[in-house]
């Protein structure tokens, strides 16, 4: 999501279009060009649109999530998930996006400041002002810019549920939710998208592999270190106890809500749509993210029937997911057949780290550290290759600074409520079920006798 | 009046359980595991061969058959208790060799797990709705 880029492109289609105006139009300053109208609401178009489709990802992650645990703790995993939605949501209006956008200019930090809904006049008048005098308007509404923005933070708070389900309380988890989406989350964000010093530097970053997956991804591997796995995942002999989970075709229902939200996460951080070039890019943003699922999937299958001799449905939906974080990095200029490489790695990468995890005794329900922090420094990395903007050395000055940041201020948040309210139920509450012990509803309560 | 009533219903149903209660009259229950997908075929032997009763459940366990391992995200796991069906069937002790006949013959497979069938003595039986007894209740 370059901002610069984007306001400079707009403005040149706007003078461009200004200048054809009819001069009666141009006499009045805060007249604005039909040209440029057009542009404003398209561009608003595809951030709206674009908005819902990551909106829906929510939805996603909740059914894939419901899926990958134990029927016991569905209930709880619904409820952090529509929880962890809200409060990104309101986080994000309150200190969030300010942080990420406002007055960074190259730094570290934005302005701790709610995000102010402008009125009609006054963003019309924005755009007559900054034509007039010759600087580079914004050709979007700022609302809508800030639900585009939200969603994306909310994404990142997702992927930190899936890891840390069936053994973590509910408050802690949604308190670290308030700090990761009001300040890790924007913090770092603002070093890249908000024109900070990231951005400065030529890191590139085009929907978040790394802005938005692995921040999550790295929350989500320190919380599941210091959180610690779940009773009885693995033996006191170093055996590793798979632990099914409860309904797989809520969990692949989950994986194709996510991969049409993707078409929005990556197709409208184009960020413009208003010129033939902007909306051609949209439309091979989409295809190449869609290649890079199929090559995710692909990979993942015929690596899990060559390795277990059958293939793990699990296995195929974190191949999708570890496909399209690959792509987001740079999901315009890899060609297609590229795209299917870049995602076929990402789809590698989940089959062969998954196990890999559980020999370090890092316990990820839902496969979130492979498909989003290892696949996300893999798209990230892959950048380079097709973008002949990248540097392999800044792409990793870029990864391993977000990732020290993440990780550190995460740790000081874990190991804080750890040792205040505690992050983990009893040994009892978490073998009865946190549906029970946490929530109170049973996902599924007519099964059995009672 | 309705209190009454109530007396009369219950003094006809402990007259009925002593006027139908025929000691002696010799009753088996059997019990038989089978592969699930065998159910409608034993069903359908059962009810050729007359008789028109039985109860299932789904039950897990292992015999000869043990379990076997899965894989899941790459961790092996035993499932050491694999899904069965059991069908209880209480017969009149005559219907006894038909019957474990028409099970065996329905449920066989050849293959290894097709189950087990016990048959067991049973001492009584009521029928709810009517308070009938033994041959009258099966």
């Amino acid at each position: 999501m370059h901002l610069s880029n984007i306001t400079q492109k707009a403005g040149l289609a706007a003078l461009f279009l200004g200048a054809m105006a009819v001069p009666s139009f141009a006499e009045d300053a805060k007249d604005v060009a039909q040209g440029t109208q057009f542009v404003y609401v398209f561009n608003t178009l595809l951030f709206l649109i674009g908005g819902f489709l990551v909106m829906w990802m929510a939805a996603g992650f909740a059914m894939l999530e419901a899926g990958m645990v134990r029927s016991k703790n569905v209930s709880m995993q619904c409820t952090k998930n529509i929880a962890l939605f809200s409060i990104g949501g309101i986080m994000y209006w309150a200190v969030g996006y300010n942080i990420m956008y406002e007055g960074v200019d190259g730094g570290y930090i934005g302005t701790v400041l709610p995000k102010a809904i402008s009125g009609l006049v006054a963003e019309q008048n924005a755009v007559a002002d900054a034509i007039a005098a010759g600087t580079d308007p914004t050709l979007y509404s700022g609302a809508s810019d800030w639900f585009f923005q939200m969603v994306f933070c909310a994404t990142a708070a997702s992927i930190v549920s899936g890891t840390l389900a069936e053994r973590i309380k509910i408050w802690p988890f949604l308190i670290f939710v308030v700090v990761l989406t009001g300040f890790i989350y924007p913090i770092q964000g603002a070093w890249k998208w908000g024109a900070g010093w990231l951005d400065g530097m030529g890191f590139l970053d085009f929907a978040g592999s790394t802005l938005v997956h692995s921040t999550g991804g790295w929350a989500a591997l320190v919380g599941a270190i210091i959180l610690g796995a779940r009773i009885g995942k693995y033996g006191p002999d170093g055996q590793v106890n798979a632990i099914p989970g409860s309904n797989m075709p809520l969990a692949t229902l989950g994986t194709f809500i996510l991969w049409l939200g993707w078409f929005g996460f990556n197709g409208a951080s184009q960020l413009a749509a208003g010129t033939i070039q902007d909306v051609t890019s949209v439309a091979n943003i989409f295809m190449n993210t869609n290649l890079a699922a199929a090559g995710g999937v692909v990979v993942a299958i015929i690596l899990a029937q060559l390795m277990y001799g059958k293939i793990d449905v699990t296995m195929a939906l974190n191949g999708a997911l570890a496909g399209l974080v690959s792509i987001t990095a740079e999901p315009l200029t890899p060609s297609p057949l590229m795209a299917i490489i870049i995602g076929g790695v990402g789809g590698a990468i989940v089959v062969i780290c998954i196990p890999l995890l559980d020999k370090l005794k890092i316990d990820d329900v839902v496969g979130a550290i492979p498909v989003h922090l290892i696949a996300g420094i893999w798209g990230t990395m892959a950048v380079p290759l097709t973008n002949s903007d990248g540097n392999f050395m800044i792409q990793l000055i870029g990864i391993g600074s977000i990732g020290a940041f993440v990780m550190i201020s995460s740790t000081i948040v874990w190991l804080l409520l750890k040792y205040t309210i505690g992050l983990r139920p009893t040994a009892e509450q978490e073998n009865a079920g946190l549906d029970i012990a946490e929530i109170g509803v049973e996902a599924y309560p007519e099964f059995g006798p009672r | 009046m309705r209190v009454f009533c109530n007396l009369c219903e219950r003094s006809l149903f402990f007259a009925k359980l002593l006027l139908f209660n025929t000691k002696g009259f010799d009753m088996k229950l059997i019990t038989a595991i089978i592969k699930p997908f065998k159910l409608d075929a034993v069903r359908e032997a059962l009810t050729e061969a007359g008789l028109y009763g039985m109860t299932v459940t789904e039950v897990k366990g292992y015999g000869r058959q043990k379990g076997h391992t899965e894989i899941y995200r790459g961790a092996e796991y035993a499932v050491n208790f694999l899904p069965k069906l059991k069908i209880e069937i209480a017969v009149a002790a005559d219907q006894t060799e038909a019957t474990v006949a028409a099970v065996v013959d329905a449920a066989k497979t050849g293959q290894i797990g097709d189950g087990k069938i016990f048959v067991s003595a049973v001492e009584k039986t009521v029928r709810i709705r009517t308070g009938e007894t033994d041959a009258e209740a099966l």
